[in-house]
């Protein structure tokens, strides 16, 4: 494996976007769970699958565009959608999760048209519902990165003002935090990462790689930061050996990093309660 | 005699067309522990934000340590206590060290990480309220009185002149209450806390309070505790507009 990744340029992309995914989507993860934002993260996936395939019906449309990387229209379509979500949420206070169905079906129908108009399900637009581990380019290892580090500077700037915010939204707007724009940034974040993710996740469970390791953490982690770490370390090991057993059997990466994920979830789920029904045993 | 720290002149707030407070003037001086009662919808909460800065008022001035609201930049001054029931979620992976730690947010100012010495300043502040010794528990796995204050412990981490508690003592058994009181107590008098706290219920005012004012819409009654005594309860049920009861 090791020497196959040292020969071949593709697998060093594939392996090295897995793994700063692996960290970036898990870390933000853990500001969308605790603050129940899980299925904005679905609804912004699907924005960006319109996003893709648009970009698809215009490179075969127009010459010019052929070689148009699809990432960044999708990364355009994400960040439209996260702002589009806000607004709709204050516009609808009183019924902020219809934000989402509403964003998400749009996402969905502006995808079904413009994969028709692209005459249909090609293997390119397979690779990004479900992941690839050939796919990936250079350029979109680039853009993995650029985003990488736009997560990180982020966090680094607002951490403390992200706990805040996430811990106790009235807490937060009393002390005088600015914490409407904090948030915005923060959804600008969320979707930057999505459409990092997607390329080797597949649009369809990029929000599985947010979210699962950090419901497999909360089952075992003390305090916010070791819930962070263990996230991570849970999103870490589901690429690794998602993407490993995606190039030998030869199977969509996608899946294979979420049947692992949810594998691990599993396991520490039934570990917690056999360690728990000791305790009781013995106590 | 040094300057207030609150002082309301005149002050009106209503939203769209109905009128929450209506000409509220009084002032909170340094080292008073005030107790401001009135039922649910009397205009308490819309009071905490116009001391908050949250929302301005219609007519009338706020002035916070002797100045106006607006030209206020010191909110690290007011530290502030929520309803314990709002917003919080009991199920947030952190342990009480963090959330203690993250009441230094403001006072540290954006783009600024956490001092060396946060974690002693967490300890110092939890021992104030008598919970050092939960510092490496998850929040959720406290009682409600025990989160109360450790939320207290995070307004007092960045040494706040002035406190503001908003139904501290919402779902806390009864026999904790007055021990939360005397907590409260002793940081108005050994740390020369000034505290305002709001309550819904007559019951809850403790001894330990040195002023009480009486809130419906409008300030009826503003002063020293032992002059609310002396107040009949026809006197405050006339106020409040339903039956009333003080324990003694």
């Amino acid at each position: 494996m090791i020497e196959a990744i040292l020969n071949y340029q593709f697998l060093q992309n594939a392996f090295l976007s897995g793994l700063i995914i692996g960290i970036i989507a898990p870390l933000l993860g853990v500001f969308i769970v605790v603050r129940r934002m899980s299925l904005i993260a679905d609804a912004l996936s699907h924005v960006t699958l319109a996003g893709i395939a648009g970009s698809l019906f215009l490179s075969q449309s127009i010459t010019s565009l052929a070689l148009l990387n699809p990432i960044y229209l999708g990364i355009v379509a994400s960040v439209g959608g996260s702002i589009l979500i806000e607004r709709l949420r204050s516009l609808y206070k009183h019924y902020e999760e219809l934000a989402i169905p509403i964003i998400m079906s749009a996402g969905i129908g502006l995808s079904a048209i413009f994969i028709s108009l692209a005459s249909g399900f090609s293997t390119d637009l397979m690779s990004y519902l479900f992941g690839s581990v050939s796919a990936v380019s250079r350029s979109d290892l680039f853009v993995v990165l650029i985003i990488a580090l736009v997560v990180i500077v982020f966090l680094f700037l607002f951490f403390k003002e992200m706990f805040v915010l996430s811990f106790d939204e009235e807490y937060a707007k009393a002390t005088g935090l600015p914490s409407k724009w904090i948030h915005l940034l923060f959804m600008i974040v969320v979707a930057l990462v999505i459409a990092a993710s997607m390329r080797i996740v597949g649009i369809l469970l990029v929000s599985s790689l947010i979210t699962l390791p950090v419901a497999t953490a909360m089952r075992v982690s003390k305090g916010f930061k070791q819930t962070i770490l263990y996230s991570i370390l849970f999103g870490e090991t589901a690429v690794i050996i998602g993407l490993i057993s995606a190039f030998y059997l030869d199977l969509a990466p996608g899946g294979t990093i979420v049947v692992t994920s949810i594998m691990l979830l599993i396991v520490v789920i039934t570990i917690k309660k056999f360690m728990v029904n000791m305790k009781v045993e013995r106590g | 005699m040094s300057k207030p720290l609150i002082e309301l002149q005149n002050v009106s707030f209503q939203y769209e067309h109905t009128n929450v407070l209506h000409n509220i003037s009084f002032k909170v001086e340094e080292g008073d522990f005030l107790a401001i009662l009135g039922p649910n919808g009397s205009g308490k909460s819309t009071l905490l934000k116009l001391i908050l800065g949250i929302v301005k008022p219609i007519t009338g001035e706020v002035k916070l340590f002797g100045e106006s609201s607006n030209h206020f930049f010191h909110r690290e001054w007011i530290g502030y206590v929520s309803q314990k029931s709002n917003a919080f979620n009991s199920a947030f992976p952190a342990t009480v060290e963090e959330v203690v730690k993250s009441g230094l947010t403001k006072k540290i100012g954006l783009f600024k990480r956490y001092p060396k010495n946060a974690k002693d300043l967490v300890m110092e502040a939890l021992k104030s309220v008598g919970m050092e010794e939960y510092s490496t528990r998850n929040i959720g796995q406290l009682s409600g009185g025990q989160q109360q204050r450790v939320f207290i412990a995070r307004a007092l981490i960045a040494e706040p002149k002035l406190l503001i508690l908003d139904e501290p003592t919402v779902g806390i058994d009864h026999e904790n209450v007055q021990s939360f009181y005397d907590m409260l107590a002793r940081l108005n008098e050994e740390q020369r806390k000034t505290i305002i706290l709001v309550t819904h219920d007559v019951d809850t005012v403790s001894n330990r309070i040195s002023h009480v004012a009486c809130l419906n819409q409008t300030i009826h009654f503003h002063g020293y505790k032992k002059d609310f005594d002396s107040i009949s309860n026809e006197q405050l049920n006339d106020w409040y507009g339903h039956s009333v009861r003080k324990i003694h």
